[in-house]
């Protein structure tokens, strides 16, 4: 389709792709995977076996895969959005029958030398599936209603199958993530009115009627969103998490208690505290300058990607880039939303910094489309 | 499809002016994320790492219950007992000394406590609690915690301290614990947040310190809120610890008791070991200690009374006591020659008494000679010049060879203090450490266990187990962990000849049981438990030319460090041997006459496992074995733990 719009002459080949790469973005990935290790040392009391190491074998592979990714043009990648979503749709109806039962949810299929969630495969196929949706739709056709049922679906299909799992916080970033790439291709803003108008009033509802015969929730639904708001109302219970990980972040203060000296993660009160509460870590033991660097370091990330799609003229680069940055995005405020007490504890990693296989090879995949859409940009 | 330009252009500047409205989202999200940490880490930061730090919220951790230690029928051998003590906080005490003499008129303090309470409150933070006095009665404890408005930052807490209810018994093997000092901090590399409690006790000694990762167990923690005068107001999380791991050892204490009543007051040492499977059954050391002292923090007095005691009580003889074997070690030379083929069971050495080397003579305990010696004479009479003779023909490295074989010289892996590896000398060793050469006249004091020779009472009795069962008995002294059967090593044949070994065997069953053997009084007569052995008498002092003319010093007129060690090693029955026995007596005299009776006595104990009939022993000993059996002092075992008092 769109192949002949490249003007191929410009494009870099052979190895000289090397020397066009998003560089800046390989440094900024390598320095947050960087402090990821240095946290899991550190939480794994002082031991690099534990969970830094294998950390490191991953990135390591990661960082092969992304580059990898990055030097076959993106066009090939657009051409094999359609099979990559079915396959991970695949997977993940796999799982929903087959995977293994991990922390109370059916999430991953062992392969053996690792463990894959089709969810974080999802995230990315998701977004290649939409942006090459909206490449091929005509941009006057956005709109109407046939042709906003259809990405729709695409983005619902797999969502209700994450929450199934359950899986809350995946699913969210499916959705979310999903919307915004749609919202990106030019959606009416109607749309998004409309639903974002339901979903309050549906909130509103919730609330109104409860303690009425009409109440919409069940009560033990009530109270974890009363925990939710108010955690300090059962510290020990529900709301320990919160309590912990606040505790831990406001003992940090400014420059933190030093490195492995976080009183919070060394006795274990953290929960997860190598997974998703490892900011906590952290944020106890680097302090609001450590916690700052971190969140600078993703800021970074998605300011130089949001520049690299603003300046590709190719409809799909640039949406696909985008929407990476935003499943990026949702994926470290999510995380740091909950562990602050902004957002209920719903499971999402920190990323590239949390211990785990799948989410690190998917990210870094992700990135190497990143790459691939900016070496191969139209000149 | 084919697309129109102005459509691209059209679709590119909306996904531009979209994107940069959802990246100015972000970023404003973002800065909602900063200002939030910013809030928590800065402007809350007061709220809680300040009372984190003063206290409100506190982090008390939890210490997990010591690992206890049992013997091998489960009786305790180290217990955890209630511990009731005072603690200090400075900083809310306000005022030390009015706190402190308020205290004093409800408890009695002892002034070297306090005087060291004092130190420690200076020197550490302020709300770090420090321990006043320890181990008071419930009756102090309560009127502490009665009058506690009046005690500002003074808190009564129970604990948990060790106490090893079988006292002297087991001081050498278990060892003890006792409060974490600087040293120990310094010394060991370990992160572990329990040491920073203060007093909190670690191994010092034997299991105790080299079991010490095992037994400790890890820390539990508890969070709780506390309001500005120290009360707590709720407790925020609480993380269990997990308590350390429980020990079986291979001793028996009633035997063990019984080893270490029978060596009684003599600086001696004695191995019991199962050559069955290697079990350490008992490892005694006498004089011993009371280990319950040490936990307590032992007084200076009576430490000096320990440290200037001529008989060392606080070594681990038999382990870390290593003796020239003297005879003992003839069998390793018999073994070494037939299994070399230099010399046949049947053949004979003359022996007039000593033998010349050169312009020396060397000697034969019997000054008129053994005549026509083959090797069952040698051992049952124990011949020197036999073996003077045997190891001029196969060389000092072919006795080393062997008695490696046999487990002198190695550094057994058992969890007890400073185990010694013995010396097995070989000419490479004497160029190496002493720069001289090798020469004949140390083969032949070698060849009769003296020289440089050393070994342990441990490394005995597994050289008299592997004699007797031609295995590869390796000594165990952990049977289990948290129930865990322990690996039993070794167990290997040794590959020895049958026949040879067979011959050894007989020597050393003729020592006890044959009219002319060296033990021959100290046989046991019991048909199903006969014993072999094997006596020995080590000098530890060299017999001038001058003394031997004068004729032959007795024992009892030297002063006792210069009286010879007595030795016997013994295995029994020695049809089936099950046990095996070693005992040194230091500066003992003859190794018949002090080491045997008390090998057999053992043998018997454990054999019979409880206190042998008389009819075991031969007729004329029966009336002197009766009055010692009666006079021995041995724990009741069958009572033991009922009524157990606080130490």
């Amino acid at each position: 389709m769109s192949y002949l719009e490249y003007n191929v002459k410009t494009v870099p080949t052979g190895l000289k792709k090397v020397l066009y790469l998003n560089w800046p973005v390989v440094v900024l990935l390598a320095a947050v995977c960087s402090v990821g290790f240095l946290m899991l040392y550190s939480v794994a009391g002082g031991t690099l076996s534990t969970w830094a190491e294998p950390q490191m074998k991953r990135f390591a592979l990661g960082l092969a895969v992304m580059f990898a990714i990055a030097m076959v043009p993106i066009w090939f990648w657009r051409n094999m959005a359609g099979l990559a979503y079915g396959i991970s749709l695949l997977l993940l109806l796999y799982v929903e029958f087959f995977g293994s039962v991990g922390m109370g949810a059916q999430r991953w299929i062992n392969l053996g030398f690792m463990r894959l969630q089709p969810s974080e495969l999802m995230k990315i196929t998701l977004v290649m599936i939409l942006a090459a949706y909206y490449d091929w739709l005509d941009i006057k056709k956005v709109s109407r209603p046939l042709y906003v049922a259809i990405p729709v679906v695409l983005i619902l299909v797999p969502t209700a199958l994450v929450l199934r799992q359950p899986d809350l916080g995946t699913s969210v970033l499916l959705l979310v993530g999903g919307a915004t790439v749609m919202f990106l291709a030019g959606v009416s803003w109607w749309y998004f009115g409309a639903v974002l108008a339901m979903v309050g009033g549906l909130i509103f509802a919730v609330f109104h009627f409860r303690g009425t015969p009409y109440q919409l929730l069940k009560d033990y639904q009530y109270r974890r969103i009363d925990t939710f708001l108010d955690p300090s109302s059962d510290p020990l219970g529900a709301g320990y998490h919160i309590t912990q990980s606040k505790i831990a972040l406001g003992s940090g203060g400014w420059t933190g208690r030093g490195f492995m000296q976080g009183t919070q993660s060394r006795l274990n009160f953290l929960p997860e505290k190598h997974t998703d509460f490892i900011f906590t870590t952290l944020a106890e033991e680097f302090g609001f300058v450590g916690g700052m660097t971190l969140l600078a370091l993703y800021t970074l990330i998605l300011l130089f990607c949001v520049a690299s799609a603003l300046s590709n003229r190719d409809r799909f680069s640039s949406l696909l880039t985008l929407g990476i940055a935003t499943t990026f995005f949702l994926f470290f405020a999510v995380n740091m939303s909950m562990v602050m007490g902004l957002a209920p504890v719903v499971g999402v990693p920190l990323p590239l910094v949390s211990y785990g296989g799948s989410a690190m090879l998917v990210l870094l995949a992700a990135f190497g489309l990143v790459q691939s859409a900016h070496v191969h940009r139209p000149r | 499809m084919k697309r129109s330009p102005k459509d691209t252009a059209e679709s590119s500047r909306r996904i531009s002016r979209r994107g940069l409205l959802v990246g100015g989202i972000q970023l404003a999200f973002i800065g909602v994320l900063g200002l939030r940490m910013r809030q928590l880490q800065v402007k809350e930061a007061d709220q809680y790492r300040l009372l984190a730090e003063e206290n409100r919220i506190n982090i008390r951790l939890l210490p997990p219950p010591r690992g206890l230690i049992y013997d091998r029928n489960g009786i305790t051998v180290a217990d955890n007992t209630q511990n009731y003590r005072i603690v200090m906080v400075r900083e809310d005490a306000g005022d030390v000394d009015e706190v402190i003499a308020r205290l004093q008129k409800l408890v009695y303090l002892e002034p070297a406590d306090l005087e060291r309470a004092r130190k420690e409150i200076k020197r550490r933070s302020p709300f770090v609690p420090v321990t006043i006095t320890d181990r008071i009665t419930w009756e102090e404890f309560s009127r502490v915690a009665v009058n506690s408005p009046a005690l500002p930052g003074i808190t009564p807490e129970v604990g948990l301290s060790r106490y090893y209810p079988q006292y002297e018994d087991y001081a050498h093997i278990v060892g003890y614990v006792g409060p974490v000092s600087d040293y120990d901090l310094s010394r060991i590399d370990d992160q572990d947040p329990l040491l920073q409690i203060p007093k909190f006790q670690i191994g010092k000694s034997g299991i105790e310190t080299k079991m010490e990762k095992v037994l400790r167990g890890s820390a539990g923690a508890k969070q709780i809120e506390v309001n500005a005068v120290g009360r707590v107001m709720r407790e925020l999380g609480r993380r269990e610890g997990d308590p350390g791991e429980n020990l079986q050892l291979s001793i028996d204490s009633r035997l063990q008791n019984y080893v270490q009543a029978r060596l009684g007051e003599e600086s001696a040492a004695a191995v019991v070991l199962d050559t069955r499977t290697g079990d350490i059954l008992a490892a005694g050391s006498t004089p011993s200690f009371d280990p319950n002292k040490f936990v307590r923090g032992i007084s200076v007095k009576d430490y000096a009374e320990l440290t200037g005691n001529k008989y060392r009580p606080l070594a681990n003889k038999s382990v870390q006591g290593t003796y020239p074997p003297g005879s003992t070690f003839k069998m390793v030379v018999a073994l070494a020659a037939l299994e070399e083929g230099a010399v046949k069971p049947g053949e004979t050495v003359y022996c007039p008494g000593y033998m010349e080397l050169g312009d020396r003579r060397f000697h034969c305990w019997k000054r008129g000679g053994h005549g026509q010696v083959d090797l069952n004479k040698s051992l049952q009479q124990s011949c020197d010049v036999y073996y003077y003779d045997l190891s001029l023909r196969i060389g000092v490295d072919k006795i080393a060879e062997m008695a490696r074989r046999l487990g002198l010289g190695t550094r057994f892996d058992v969890e007890m203090s400073a185990v010694a590896e013995g010396l097995i000398p070989t000419r490479a060793w004497k160029q190496e450490v002493r720069g001289q050469a090798w020469l004949k006249g140390d083969t032949l004091n070698a060849s009769i266990g003296q020289g440089f020779v050393l070994a342990s009472p441990l490394q005995l009795a597994v050289m008299t187990a592997r004699l007797a069962t031609g295995k590869e008995v390796v000594p165990r002294l952990i049977k289990a962990i948290n129930d865990v059967e322990q690996p039993i090593k070794g167990g290997g044949d040794l590959g020895f000849s049958p026949s040879f070994l067979r011959e050894v065997q007989e020597g050393m069953y003729n020592v006890s049981n044959s009219r002319r053997g060296t033990a021959y009084s100290m046989r046991i007569v019991e048909d199903a438990f006969r014993m072999a052995g094997k006596t020995g008498t080590s000098q530890v002092r060299n017999i001038t030319a001058a003394e031997r003319a004068r004729g032959v010093v007795r024992n009892a007129d030297l002063p006792w460090e210069r009286r010879d060690h007595a030795l016997f090693v013994s295995y029994a029955p020695y049809d089936d041997p099950r046990i095996a026995v070693s005992v040194v007596v230091e500066h003992g005299g003859g190794g018949s006459t002090a080491a045997a009776p008390i090998a057999r006595d053992i043998v018997l104990q454990a054999l019979y496992e409880g206190t042998p009939p008389l009819t075991a022993y031969p007729q004329k000993d029966r009336p002197r074995i009766e009055s010692q059996q009666k006079k021995l002092v041995l724990r009741d075992f069958d009572n033991f733990g009922k009524g157990k008092t606080r130490a």
